[in-house]
């Protein structure tokens, strides 16, 4: 069978800085072909080319064997190739339906035949087994939801080839279930799939070939029962991989939190645990669990009731500086909407939290400076020009510059939640290294995480969420993926 | 996986120095210039010191507004809040003169009773947008419309003056200076150096940055958000009494058309100067520049006689339109 949408030797620059270089690649119909690579290794620009977003230096485009040059994304979509971004392109304002037809309305005359158009879109979400109402707001629908809206809607434009910008980096197991599900439909169906995950088990599982970019080079394409994750893993960072998670510590005695009867309402009820010093403790659950909400209310992001004890000292509820005075912050899972200002410069988001550690009456700008240089270092951020702003950082460098900010307030306690979504396994290790090393130094740290794997790598205590309350706790050799999705689930009440 | 580099300040001085923080300054240079070749009493003492203590009003107001807008905010109110302040100053100074004689102290009362007037005016715009989470584009309108119609009713439609002999007492404020500088050019330099420190170089200017750029962001690092936006609007609001203080011995009185278009004028101040009307980044050097940029063209259409100076609200329309597309120009060159 003939490769449906090819790169043949393209490269890529942006001014001086070349992207992608004389990268080859095919994609055939009824294929899952997986695009793996670290943050920056060109992923996302190698995508942008195949949907006509933007276009190659050098080499050729080819459709169905023949040359193309898309003049814009639209002229792609038209000849059948639909990329699907991770920040959707939906509008939230508007029904599924209307999000559906968005740009290409069925009409009867003047009007608008909104009859057609809700049956077409209810055909289409069944088609992906998918409960949601046409007539629903998109503001109102679950993430996962949205990203079936998306993939409906591609269909709806008679997809030949779908590309996916990490389509599961934001859905819980379950979630990605359902949709590798509808991958294997859509591959059956003869459509060609390209999609990128930083889940090396998900690539085992649901592709049929990979393709390892590194520093704009493929460096491995290979079909994928060829392959082990390990083999992807060294391909994608170029050196051998030590194990991913550092050895644990041993926690100290002293407790440095105590939480007791938090409820946040409407998303959790009766929440106590209690934090020793140097130790790591783990929250699981699914998501809609509660955990964000819980550390949002615990440092004051959010009204919660209850009682807070911070080395022995009540906190005040409802005050995140109250918090933060008191050696506890909170690194959110959001880092482009609530963690970084991503129009200013390196320098200004650095120094935000703990500003006024720089500041007299006037801030030293000079401090500034060198506190910046000490995060660059120790965090290992990798600025193209330390005057960036720092939308412009990839998103690993992003995680680090908020994990440098955050720890520029000198906490006792830190919260991280999400510690390493949308990141490449380079990073992950750097990232999980800083979380125990800062364990190891006699800080505590709280991560919470969908991704079972960091939770049981990284903790020496689990407590488990389900449906807005704490369901149980695992510690040292108990902690297993069985046992804690047990908890998750509530199987546990059943089988007592 | 662009290594795309943003034009940011604080990088080396060549490189800072593009058209858009040097275009407004460009531009004022320009009508210095184009003043000085209509008309040779253009740069006279006597006109530079007109032109400079009329435009300290609205520049001391604009250094205000400045702050509200860099933290995501607007203010309509303040040219009616200007009138309404005014109105209660000389309402106040004429009720204590029987009492207290034409004295300094009716004066000094005067002041205190018309900086408080705009503080609080200021601080309730301010409580009903962060703590109400009223838009503040809906809260500065309906204020606008409230004080502009008290100023008038207070003076029952006609003119609130200052009694004569306190008007005479008071006025060397406005006409009077030091060194030959008129004291509202002094308040307005002292208003704008300060309003330049605190922006660029304290904890607070930056939380008004922050705020402006993601209200989320600013709360998640700690930021005490509500304050820092009441701040903003409580510090316009003294600004305002500070501008009407420096107003009120010029004419010596008040009425419902005192002050009408102020808050047009600051706004584009603030804009032409380069703040961005969306917030997240404000400069007070680009709005002194923006406000001496809109009264020079004011001076130059009426000393030349090339265009009428009734076109002079039209020209000023087209320069902020000018202004906002030339920022516009800028964030897609980067």
């Amino acid at each position: 069978m003939s490769a449906i949408l090819a790169l043949d030797r393209v490269s890529k620059s942006f001014g001086p800085i070349r992207v992608l270089h004389e990268v080859s690649f095919d994609l055939h119909p009824g294929e899952v072909h997986a695009l793996i690579g670290e943050n920056g290794a060109g992923k996302s620009t190698m995508m942008k080319v195949l949907a006509g977003y933007i276009a190659p230096t050098a080499g050729t485009v080819r459709r169905d064997g023949e040359a193309v040059a898309f003049p814009s994304s639209r002229a792609a979509e038209a000849a059948g190739i639909i990329m699907i971004h991770q920040e959707f392109n939906l509008a939230p304002q508007l029904t599924v339906e209307e999000n559906m037809f968005l740009g290409r309305e069925k009409k009867r005359g003047p009007f608008l035949d909104k009859r057609a158009m809700r049956a077409e879109a209810r055909r289409l979400l069944e088609r992906l087994d998918c409960p949601v109402d046409p007539d629903a707001r998109v503001s109102d629908l679950s993430v996962p939801a949205r990203q079936m809206v998306e993939i409906a809607r591609a269909l709806g434009r008679d997809a030949r080839v779908l590309i996916m910008d990490e389509p599961t980096a934001v859905l819980t197991g379950r979630e990605t279930d359902i949709l590798l599900d509808q991958i294997d439909r859509l591959r059956a169906s003869g459509t060609a799939i390209l999609y990128t995950s930083h889940k090396l088990d998900e690539v085992a599982r649901i592709s049929d070939r990979v393709t390892v970019l590194r520093d704009g080079h493929v460096t491995l394409q290979a079909p994928t029962r060829d392959l082990n994750q390990h083999r992807m893993a060294e391909a994608m960072v170029g050196r051998e991989l030590s194990d991913l998670f550092p050895a644990k510590t041993a926690p100290g005695a002293e407790t440095v939190l105590e939480v007791k009867d938090l409820a946040v309402p409407g998303h959790v009820e009766g929440a106590s645990f209690t934090l020793r010093r140097g130790e790591v403790l783990g929250f699981a659950g699914l998501v809609g669990a509660g955990r964000t909400e819980l550390m949002e209310g615990l440092v004051g992001l959010r009204p919660s009731t209850g009682r807070v004890r911070v080395m022995g000292r009540a906190l005040p509820p409802g005050s995140v500086r109250a918090a933060r005075e008191a050696g506890l912050v909170y690194l959110t899972e959001d880092r482009k909407e609530k963690g970084l200002l991503l129009g200013k410069g390196l320098r200004e988001n650095l120094t935000l939290l703990a500003l006024d550690r720089f500041t007299k009456l006037r801030i030293d700008r000079r401090a500034e400076e060198t506190a910046l240089d000490r995060a660059i270092e120790t965090f290992d951020i990798r600025a193209g020009d330390r005057e960036m702003a720092a939308g412009n950082l990839s998103g690993g460098n992003q995680q680090k510059l908020l994990l440098a900010k955050t720890m520029l307030a000198e906490p006792e306690i830190v919260i991280i939640d999400e510690p390493t979504r949308g990141i490449d396994i380079g990073t992950k290790q750097q990232i999980y290294a800083f979380i125990r090393d800062l364990a190891a130094s006699g800080k505590s740290v709280i991560v919470v995480s969908s991704e079972l794997p960091e939770v049981i790598g990284l903790s020496d205590r689990v407590c488990v969420m389900a449906r807005g309350r704490i369901a149980g706790e695992v510690a040292g050799e108990d902690i297993t993926e069985a046992a804690i999705l047990r908890l998750a689930m509530g199987y546990d009440e059943e089988a007592a | 996986m662009t290594e795309a580099t943003a034009t940011a300040p604080g990088r080396p001085l060549w490189k800072r120095l593009n058209f858009h923080v040097l275009g407004p300054l460009l531009a004022l240079i320009a009508l210095i210039i184009l003043g000085a070749s209509l008309n040779p009493n253009f740069l006279s003492y006597a006109n530079i010191t007109n032109v400079l203590a009329r435009s300290a009003f609205i520049g001391i107001i604009a250094v205000g507004m400045t702050f509200v807008i860099t933290a995501g905010g607007i203010d309509l109110s303040v040219g009616s809040m200007a009138a309404f302040v005014a109105g209660v100053m000389i309402l106040a100074m004429n009720a204590l003169l029987p009492a207290m004689g034409v004295s300094v102290w009716v004066i000094v009362i005067g002041i205190l009773v018309a900086a408080f007037t705009g503080l609080a005016a200021g601080l309730l715009n301010g409580l009903l947008i962060a703590k109400m989470r009223i838009e503040a584009f809906i809260v500065t309108l309906g204020a606008m419309g409230i004080y502009r119609s008290l100023v008038t009713w207070l003076a029952d439609g006609g003119t609130l003056s200052l009694d004569f002999e306190l008007r005479g007492l008071y006025r060397p404020v406005y006409y009077d200076g030091l060194f030959g500088v008129a004291w509202p050019i002094i308040v307005f330099a002292l208003v704008a150096i300060l309003g330049e420190l605190a922006m660029r170089h304290t904890a607070f200017g930056r939380h008004c940055a922050a705020l402006g750029a993601s209200e989320q962001v600013a709360r998640y690092s700690a930021v005490k958000v509500d304050r820092a936006r009441i701040t903003t609007y409580a510090l316009l609001g003294l600004l305002v009494g500070l501008a009407t203080i420096m107003y009120v011995p010029r004419l010596g009185s008040a009425s419902g058309s005192t002050g009408v278009l102020w808050e047009l004028e600051a706004i584009a101040a603030v804009i032409i100067g380069g703040t961005v009307l969306k917030g997240g980044f404000g400069r007070v050097w680009g709005t002194v520049t923006g406000v001496l940029i809109l009264s020079l063209i004011d001076n130059i259409l009426n000393l030349a006689s090339i265009v009428s100076p009734y076109l002079n609200g039209a020209i000023q329309g087209v320069i902020v339109i000018l202004a906002v597309v030339l920022q516009r120009e800028r964030k897609s060159a980067d």
